[in-house]
């Protein structure tokens, strides 16, 4: 074991180096390009012996992925944002074909307007793909959590492709002291790729993701993607129970950060979740019985748990990094369906959108979503959905719009 | 390789490898070139497909393959090529396979993939010098959505989105010459109705590598509106004609391997089909019919020289 400074794009590259993995095909996006830049760099000085493809676009970049893996190799490949929707259409196919690979996101915001900083409307927009997700809050967690995607997508018991989520910038480009763990142990809790019958072999011909005539066998291969989505979840607990083992780093599927005494929870996920937990701290040190939930696992999500963990809690803070337009927060639906008609679960979800396009939040908005959810609780009934904005944010855009206005009317247009 | 196997009719394959009962319309000419095509290339092979009517050729639990089969999407074949190719190359290298486990790559598409949606695809595969067989049957439309003009489709023909009195504006795209200018391995014009032409150049990819390309004219009864049982006609036609030049590139050059002594008038072949019936009647199209035919005449004045 070594420790380095990283990026998380570092991380991610570190993970897919230790999992030994055969196959990369590539295509450069901002912020995720320093990923395969890392890997290409380590290829060609023959310190890793996989071999990678740079494709004309992510659509082809995902399609190759998939048929290299349902040829039996090992699949890492990489993008952000614009990437991610552009091979929409192959994020469902490549799933269908159960072939297991591990795919790293580097969150970006989606344009119009375009942008190079985070958000997760991308990666929300393949959340029933059939792609499992997990969302990343530090450095170390990146590394950690190929290594664990292997695992989990090529168990026998799941076999579906998996998402590893990083925000960008925040984390894609900020250096954090990472263990590498050895080689050796590596190999231990993730042997060689056995792909079974998912190959293609002149000895052992087979026809892989064939068309279906009618709803009876369609309708039979989606329930079974839907059915090994599901399982991943015990399957994930196990396999983290043995990386904790071999590691001594516990990734659960639900992070609870200073609940179990709580009224009151945030409950967000990726690495703008660190800051929802320096908030607990200081709103703890001022009498708050506040904590937070952070899903490490998106897809499956950890329902039971979630469940476990707000039995009896009076308010949860539901922060999004997304927006679905015309409707709210992602996350916030997705929570409200996994409390709604069980008992002893909080009556009040306060929903709030923050965060988009990199737009930082901070810690007194976290103070101010803590204070809206307890008024709610109070109330009994809960605010409309919030999005985080300050005068100070409306007046600088005013600013730049007055400026230009000016300027308009300087080069002689009519105001 | 200089000796063919295919020298005479009688040396075709007498029985096909592509199992029957499949579901394309009586009097397909893509399924006509494609037994031919897959007697020569032989079960070591996965084909890659994207969104067409062979799509239906294997529809689960079957297939009439005898070798591999992957659906991608009907951009994206090329790409699943690559990554099988890859995958087993890394495997040979890894000595995971042995070579007699090997397979040959061959991407099977329409034309609609072929030409247009998967054509930034098929290009990078090109330059990337992929080792594969590219199959594109070409019914000049997008057929399995019902006929709707397509970048293969040619001038004046009536499709269910060109149904004016001059048909469609445009003229087909030569996919041929695009695939030459990426300098690959091999690049052949076949169609069903010329078998020992079609044989011999499916041998000759077959004993290559890199990237190939197999274009065939596929007269389609449905689409292009003629009884099934015309459909050789139709294809001997095409070649007679000369709209339809049977040609391969090599090595830099062109050759055309089968130049019609004496070609018959375009319209000999436009007449037998009802996406042209309007350039007949009512009354001729003369303007059209004429623009037709110097186009062809001028495209043999540069080859014949
Ligand atoms: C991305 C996408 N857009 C549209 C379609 C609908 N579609 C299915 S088959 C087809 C026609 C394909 O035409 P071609 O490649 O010429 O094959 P043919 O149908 O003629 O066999 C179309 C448009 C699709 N499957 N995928
Ligand atoms: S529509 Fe044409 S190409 Fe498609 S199956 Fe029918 S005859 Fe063949
Ligand atoms: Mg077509």
């Amino acid at each position: 074991m070594t420790r380095k400074l990283l990026t998380g794009n570092g991380a991610a590259a570190w993970g897919a180096r230790l999992a030994v993995v055969d196959y990369i095909p590539a295509f450069p996006i901002t912020p995720q390009t320093e990923i395969i830049e890392n890997l290409e760099n380590w290829i060609d000085n023959e310190q890793m012996p996989a071999r990678m493809v740079t494709l004309e676009s992510e659509h082809s970049m995902i399609t190759a992925a998939g048929a290299a893996a349902a040829t039996g190799v090992r699949v890492f490949s990489a993008t952000s944002s614009q990437g991610l929707l552009y091979a929409m259409e192959m994020l469902y196919t490549v799933a269908g074909w159960r072939a297991p690979f591990v795919l790293v996101n580097v969150s970006r915001g989606l344009s119009a307007p375009i942008t190079l900083e985070p958000d997760h409307n991308d990666i929300m927009a393949a959340r029933d793909s059939g792609f499992l997700q997990i969302h990343c809050a530090d450095c170390q967690e990146v590394l950690d959590s190929v290594l664990i995607a292997y695992r989990l997508g090529e168990d026998e018991r799941v076999r579906l492709p998996v998402i590893v989520n990083l925000d960008g910038f925040y984390l894609s480009f900020t250096r954090e002291p990472v263990e590498i763990p050895d080689p050796q142990a590596v190999a231990h809790f993730l042997p060689p790729y056995d792909p079974e019958n998912i190959r293609f072999r002149a000895s052992t011909p087979i026809s892989q993701a064939v068309a279906v005539l009618g709803g009876t066998p369609y309708s039979y291969f989606r329930y079974e993607s839907h059915l090994a989505a599901q399982k991943a979840l015990e399957v994930y607990d196990e396999i983290t129970a043995e990386f904790a083992e071999e590691f001594g780093r516990p990734r659960e599927a639900l992070e609870s950060y200073r609940t179990e005494d709580a009224e009151y929870l945030f409950f967000q996920i990726g690495s703008f979740a660190t800051k929802a937990r320096e908030a607990v701290d200081r709103l703890r040190e001022s009498g708050w019985a506040i904590g937070l939930l952070r899903p490490r696992l998106f897809r499956p999500l950890p329902e039971k748990h979630i469940r476990q963990a707000l039995a009896g809690k009076k308010g949860v803070a539901v922060i999004d990094q997304n927006l679905a337009a015309g409707r709210g927060g992602v996350l916030y639906s997705e929570l409200a369906s996994v409390l709604f008609g069980h008992a002893n679960m909080p009556g009040i979800l306060t929903s709030f959108i923050g965060g988009l396009g990199g737009r930082d939040i901070s810690t007194e908005e976290y103070f101010e979503m803590a204070m809206v959810t307890r008024q709610a609780v109070t109330d009994g009934e809960a605010p409309s959905p919030r999005l985080l904005y300050t005068e100070t944010e409306l007046r600088e855009v005013q600013k730049l719009q007055a400026i230009a206005n000016m300027e308009r009317i300087e080069l002689g247009a009519k105001p | 390789m200089n000796e063919t196997l295919f020298r005479r009719i009688k040396d075709l394959p007498s029985t096909h490898l592509l199992g029957t009962g499949v579901p394309t319309c009586a009097g397909c000419g893509g399924l006509q070139a494609l037994h031919q095509i897959y007697d020569v290339l032989g079960e070591k092979t996965v084909f890659v497909n994207a969104a067409g009517c062979m799509t239906l050729l294997s529809v689960y639990p079957f297939t009439p393959f005898r070798g591999s089969w992957l659906y991608t999407a009907m951009a994206a074949a090329p790409a699943g090529a690559q990554g099988i190719r890859d995958a087993l190359d890394i495997q040979l290298k890894k000595g995971q396979i042995t070579t007699d486990d090997d397979l040959q790559a061959i991407v099977l598409t329409g034309d609609g993939a072929a030409y247009g949606m998967g054509m930034s695809a098929t290009s990078s595969a090109i330059e990337r010098g992929l080792d594969f067989v590219y199959i594109c049957y070409d019914n000049e439309g997008y057929g399995n959505t019902g006929q709707q003009y397509s970048e293969a489709t040619p001038h004046a023909a009536r499709t269910s989105t060109s149904k004016g009195p001059q048909g469609y504006p445009g003229y087909k795209k030569d996919l041929f010459s695009i695939w030459a200018a990426h300098k690959p391995s091999y690049v052949a014009t076949v169609i069903g109705a010329e078998p020992l032409d079609l044989a011999r150049k499916i041998e000759k990819a077959k004993e290559k590598q890199g990237p190939r390309l197999i274009l065939a004219l596929s007269p389609c009864p449905t689409g292009w509106d003629y009884d099934p049982k015309e459909s050789a006609d139709v294809g001997h036609l095409a070649v007679r004609t000369g709209i339809w030049p049977l040609k391969e590139y090599e090595d830099g050059k062109v050759v055309h391997t089968k130049v019609p002594r004496k070609r018959l008038p375009v319209e000999e072949y436009l007449k037998r089909q009802g996406r042209f019936s309007h350039l007949f009647e009512p009354m001729r199209n003369e303007e059209i019919l004429t623009g037709i035919q110097e186009r062809v005449d001028a495209y043999w004045a540069e080859i014949e020289g």
